[in-house]
């Protein structure tokens, strides 16, 4: 009898751990993707996006409240339109892929639009500004968290005018972006009249850049506004030191970037950047994001568009728990994403997917930091930018 | 056009030009000895480059902060390693693919050229950054009109003269310069005389590679900037001046890559397209120039190779 309370004892204990077991793995799998440059020139801003992501990813699952268990798709597009179109179309083709938070440069994001459109994939945009990409076409598969080119060169071509600067040469690099940025601040500047003496397209990993220097340095304008990605305005930035030129570099969101100033040093002061939403820091969960982050001991930082990342998934996983593992569930219902909470700020799509904030962020380097334009001693007077008036 | 103006195009110019003929020398160097063409040879001057930043980041670490010290440490780190390096590649990869055809030989080197890239970009610490090169050389520019002459870049070029003029002394006034022509000219007979064939074609890599890391080393002074990916296109400009010039010819890698630069800064400014399409100008005017004469500017005449 005592024998017999025992083994019953022992299949009860049996059979209670068997059951929690099935409840953990009673938990579906759900996969998700990321895409961005993983490797080449700006694979730091690829990684520091992959790593946010992946934080987000992280914080559902340890989460006791998660319906599913998430697991992250990672695919490299290198910032290369063709690459892009490949890794768009396997992750798209891949049907237990649910959702995806994809792309930094601009270039890779408008060329997978129709990828993700063709296969019925939802995905949301991390971090290229590209206008196009949400305004082209109208697909229901396309979002976007952050902000688009436009709003940041009306903010640059305000803040430069306002600064007293009425002459312009313009380096952009060939690619939708650069062309996108060359475009945007031409206009916003012709309507402040503002005059721009030159404009010079070039590649997009070009090493050497004194050939159209010398050539602006005949022009002499009081700026020289650079539409493109850190690895070369690195380059544009030092090599205008050694002709001589003593101009104002206007960078764009695409060299903000620590590896901007680490490239530079001394020499990044006082160089000019524009970027769409708050800084890190200052939005409302930035905080919280950046204590998350340093948690997980990275390698590398989130750089400038890692809370787009963080946001752009949470979204998606959100909306994955609410609607169920289903892509044409998620495409309808990220549809009706309205003052949502994030901590990018409030998230609204309009209908082409677009989401509306207009916060935009003048930064100058000051002491090697990106500083914020209205807190810096350049704004209050105490530094000066060259002929700053 | 303003003179200061046009004096500045001359040596932006020449300063390209010198570090593609320093590129193209190895290319024909190679193929001077060995009829092969090494594709790794762009990315051996990143890695020189990177080897004299690592070299300058360890002395700074140590306390070593005089310029002359350092710069002489980096290149005799930067050209040591790399002749190293290139003596490697020819033992353990090109010399032993001696019989099978040469496609493989510029296959094996282009791969190693993809291996060393990615190596530097991963190993490297935060290596896929672009990495700024400490200025060694005086800054001290004189402004003259438009034109801004340099100290630094002045002491690159004579640098860079001199070490043309010590590789053709060396290949012209030494017995070592002479076995290699001897092997150049017919391996064969060198044999037969008593050369040491594969003594002398390590020796020639190792020549070439050090010619190539002290390219990595004047890029890095001149622009203040290296990055994983700078050698690739060096690479194929490097070799398109040698063939240009003549493969096999050095006063006609010397040659092409001047030419090379001048196409470059005439497609940059001097044409009426944005600059964006020098290269494309540049590479334009090469194939005509190759179909106009196929052998390069100066002919590799049997007799007389490297």
């Amino acid at each position: 009898m005592f024998m017999t309370a025992r083994i019953v004892a022992v299949l009860a204990a049996v059979l209670v751990t068997n059951s929690m077991v099935a409840t953990a793995e009673a938990k579906d799998k759900v996969k998700v993707g990321f895409i961005g440059p993983l490797t080449g020139g700006v694979s730091v801003n690829g990684i520091g996006g992959r790593n946010s992501a992946d934080l987000a990813v992280h914080q559902r699952n340890a989460g006791a409240k998660a319906k599913y268990e998430y697991e992250l798709v990672v695919l490299d597009d290198e910032c290369k339109p063709n690459v892009a179109v490949q890794v768009a179309t396997r992750m798209a083709a891949d049907k237990e892929i649910i959702a995806a938070a994809t792309h930094y440069c601009s270039s890779t994001a408008i060329a997978t639009v129709d990828v993700y459109h063709k296969f019925g994939l939802p995905v949301v945009v991390w971090g290229a500004v590209l206008p196009d990409i949400t305004y082209r076409n109208k697909y229901a598969e396309v979002h976007r968290v952050n902000g688009t080119m436009i709003n940041q060169n009306d903010a640059n071509a305000e803040l430069l005018t306002k600064l007293g600067y009425k002459t312009f040469a313009v380096i952009h690099d060939t690619t939708d972006y650069g062309k996108g940025h060359n475009q945007y601040f031409s206009a916003a500047l012709a309507k402040l009249g503002g005059k721009i003496l030159g404009t010079f397209g070039v590649t997009a990993d070009q090493q050497d850049f004194t050939a159209e220097l010398t050539q602006i340095k005949a022009l002499n304008p009081q700026v020289i506004y650079f539409g493109g990605l850190t690895p070369i305005g690195v380059r544009i930035r030092s090599q205008m030191d050694k002709l001589g030129i003593k101009a104002v570099f206007d960078g764009t969101s695409g060299i903000v970037s620590d590896a901007f100033i680490q490239g530079l040093g001394p020499l990044a002061e006082g160089c000019l950047a524009f970027r769409e939403g708050a800084p890190t820091e200052k939005l409302p969960g930035g905080k919280f994001f950046m204590e998350k982050y340093a948690a997980q001991k990275y390698d590398s930082p989130p750089e400038a568009y890692g809370a787009f990342a963080f946001a752009a998934m949470d979204l998606i996983l959100d909306t994955i728990e609410k609607v169920g593992p289903n892509r044409k569930s998620v495409i309808a219902e990220l549809g009706n994403v309205k003052d949502r909470d994030s901590i990018v700020g409030k998230i609204t799509f309009d209908d082409h997917g677009q989401n509306t904030v207009a916060v935009i962020t003048k930064y100058v380097i000051q002491d090697g930091k990106f500083v914020e334009w209205d807190e810096s001693e350049y704004a209050s007077g105490k530094r000066k930018l060259p002929e700053q008036k | 056009m303003d003179v200061g103006l046009l004096a500045q195009y001359v040596m932006n110019g020449l300063m390209l030009g010198m570090m593609y003929a320093l590129v193209a020398v190895g290319f024909t160097l190679f193929f001077g000895v060995l009829d092969v063409i090494k594709f790794s040879h762009g990315d051996v001057l990143t890695v020189g480059a990177f080897t004299a930043l690592a070299t300058f980041v360890g002395l700074t670490a140590v306390g070593v902060h005089s310029g002359p010290l350092l710069l002489l440490a980096m290149l005799a780190a930067a050209i040591v390693a790399m002749a190293a390096l290139g003596m490697l590649v020819a033992r353990y990869l090109v010399l032993p693919l001696r019989s099978a055809p040469a496609l493989n030989t510029l296959l094996v080197t282009l791969m190693l050229g993809t291996a060393l890239r990615e190596s530097v970009r991963l190993f490297y610490p935060q290596g896929a950054n672009p990495k700024p090169f400490p200025a060694l050389l005086p800054a001290t520019s004189i402004p003259l009109g438009q034109f801004n002459l340099r100290l630094d870049n002045t002491i690159l070029l004579a640098a860079g003269v001199a070490a043309v003029v010590g590789l053709q002394l060396l290949l012209n006034r030494t017995r070592l310069g002479l076995a290699i022509r001897a092997v150049a000219q017919d391996e064969e007979t060198a044999r037969t005389m008593g050369v040491n064939f594969n003594a002398i074609v390590l020796v020639t890599f190792g020549i070439g590679s050090a010619l190539a890391a002290f390219a990595g080393l004047m890029n890095g002074l001149y622009y203040n900037e290296i990055n994983f990916g700078m050698g690739l296109l060096l690479g194929v400009i490097g070799f398109t001046a040698a063939i240009v010039g003549g493969l096999g010819s050095v006063y006609g890698a010397i040659l092409g890559g001047f030419l090379f630069a001048a196409l470059q800064t005439i497609g940059a400014v001097a044409l009426p397209f944005p600059s964006a399409y020098k290269d494309v100008f540049a590479f334009t005017v090469v194939i005509v120039f190759m179909a106009w004469r196929p052998t390069g500017l100066i002919q590799e005449k049997i007799s007389e190779r490297v």
